[in-house]
């Protein structure tokens, strides 16, 4: 009996590793509203989802959903624990680096800051953001004093408490936040773009996914598709293809 | 949950928390209790069975298993615990992989090790990317706990290999006059008195243990500290629930229950501390014989 349940679970495994192929998880962080998100229902929801889900849809391909620490995406993508990076991701020179990214699907956003105080003067001042992020590297680069937080959500915090100055984030992710705090928030200078827009990050030698990948992309912008999940999600403001 | 949260922005006071309270994402979190409760509950056992292990090892006439014992417990005992849950579970997953992948893809041409990246053949990937995430949570939750159980057993190896030295001379000597072998001298008098010179230290390792659990968010196993984490933070209207930052309560929910599961800890290792120390000859010993000899 017992050699009768080790030997199916042993043909279940590798009739598991036939369709591998089929499935491809996607991996996301899941705490950086609207792009992504884990909403009441327990589940990956926002921008991200949508567009992984319709890109999934178009070429044919069952995806998965996976969270993880936003620290450690990249580091999980080349470990082969998920395929991809749909995660609000940038794409940059320095990330291009280690990891490959599909064609953009949202072009190039805005950053901006948001403070408490309004006189804040960005060139002394203590600035937050997520650590790893184009934000965070431009930050840096600016003269601010840059202080990184784990998730976007601790970088809006210590403003709030007092610990920084300014957060430096997407715009898309602070508005919100600056509409809801009844006057509390109020932005500071002017808007930064940065970045080549979003892209679906992959493993280097993942060629074949990736001209997959790119395939549907292509299709979903020129239907207007992504175009209207834009709008859906950053209102009608939203950039567009 | 109830029929009445179907819309959240309608609702007020105590309608509004019991459904804010009952979210999909609330009861995942009520559930990751469970999921430390588990592990603890699993990985307490394997650890001390690794101790015992080690310090049997540690103790052995042959050289190569002593020196197989002691490196174990220097090794482990040597190197930050946050360095081996970021490095041993990479390299104990990519392990596994890499013999699948000698065994089921012989054919296979490309690089495993490419820069960065470690790749093997999609039949060689554990657990398979078909495979529904629970069996990946699964799968995390094992290298978890072998994880765990691999770090607290050299801890509680030091500990047994201890409480084995301590045992009084004069007990084993009496059991070997008795024409007892090494094995039963082991196991009839080492073993059983043993313990009670353990338990200080392995009632330590297991507080410790209980304080330790948020590691399994390293590993990639979402556990109450990550949740308290996720649900506490500031929401805006993009949720269904929005909140200011409350991670302060949940936070302090979570200091509850860890005060409660130590108090509860605490409790039971003093009736164990007790029941072991029934007729040893230790000074706790001798006053329970003393006592007992008055009222039985």
């Amino acid at each position: 009996m017992k050699q009768l349940i080790l030997s199916s679970a042993l043909l279940a495994l590798t009739a598991g590793g036939a369709l591998a192929q089929d499935v491809v998880r996607m991996g996301t962080e899941g705490a950086y509203p609207p792009y992504n998100f884990i909403n009441d229902a327990g589940e990956v929801d926002g921008y991200d989802r949508d567009v992984g889900d319709a890109v999934c849809e178009k070429a044919g391909l069952t995806c998965e959903w996976v969270t993880t620490d936003w620290d450690s995406i990249i580091p999980n993508l080349q470990s082969g624990n998920f395929d991809t990076i749909i995660a609000g991701m940038s794409i940059t020179d320095e990330r291009r680096e280690v990891i490959d990214f599909t064609q953009n699907y949202l072009p190039p956003l805005a950053s901006a800051y948001a403070t408490m105080e309004p006189d804040t003067d960005l060139d002394s001042a203590v600035v937050a953001a997520q650590v790893g992020t184009i934000q965070a590297s431009h930050v840096a680069e600016s003269g601010a004093t840059l202080l990184e937080f784990a998730t976007p959500d601790e970088a809006v915090a210590a403003v709030r408490n007092g610990e920084a100055d300014a957060v430096f984030a997407d715009k898309d992710f602070l508005v919100p936040i600056v509409e809801e705090s009844n006057g509390e928030f109020s932005w500071l200078g002017e808007d930064v773009a940065l970045g080549g827009g979003l892209g679906i990050g992959l493993r280097k030698s993942d060629t074949e996914l990736k001209a997959k990948l790119d395939e549907a992309l292509t299709a979903l912008k020129e239907d207007g598709t992504l175009n209207t999940m834009a709008k859906e999600w950053f209102g009608e403001t939203a950039p567009q293809f | 949950m109830f029929a009445y949260c179907a819309d959240p922005k309608s609702l007020e006071g105590l309608s509004w928390l019991s459904c804010y309270l009952t979210t999909g994402t609330h009861l995942s979190f009520y559930a990751s209790f469970l999921t430390v409760l588990v592990l603890l509950a699993v990985t307490a056992p394997i650890a001390l069975g690794f101790g015992f292990g080690g310090a049997m090892a540690a103790r052995s006439g042959a050289a190569p298993l002593r020196w197989l014992g002691k490196g174990y417990m220097a090794m482990v005992r040597g190197v930050p615990d946050i360095v081996f849950f970021l490095f041993f579970v990479i390299a104990l997953d990519q392990g596994i992989e890499w013999l699948i992948h000698q065994a089921r893809c012989p054919g296979w041409t490309d690089p495993i090790r490419n820069g960065l990246e470690f790749r093997v053949c999609p039949q060689a990937k554990m657990p398979p990317n078909s495979a529904p995430q629970i069996v990946h949570q699964i799968y995390g939750f094992a290298l978890a706990v072998v994880t765990f159980a691999l770090v607290f057993g050299a801890f509680a190896a030091n500990v047994l290999s201890g409480a084995m030295k301590a045992v009084p001379r004069a007990q084993i000597e009496t059991a070997e006059s008795y024409g007892m072998t090494p094995r039963q001298v082991f196991r009839r008098i080492l073993v059983p008195q043993m313990w009670i010179y353990a338990l200080p230290g392995l009632s330590n390792l297991w507080l410790v243990l209980i304080k330790a659990t948020p590691l399994l968010f390293l590993l990639g196993v979402q556990d109450i500290v990550y949740w308290a984490r996720e649900l506490g933070g500031s929401k805006t209207s993009t949720y269904a629930y929005p909140h200011p930052d409350w991670r302060l309560w949940y936070f302090l929910g979570l200091l509850v229950f860890y005060l409660l599961m130590t108090a509860l800890s605490e409790r039971l290792l003093a009736r164990l501390e007790r029941r072991l120390s029934r007729g040893q000859a230790t000074a706790s010993g001798e006053a329970q014989r003393r006592e007992g000899g008055q009222t039985a």
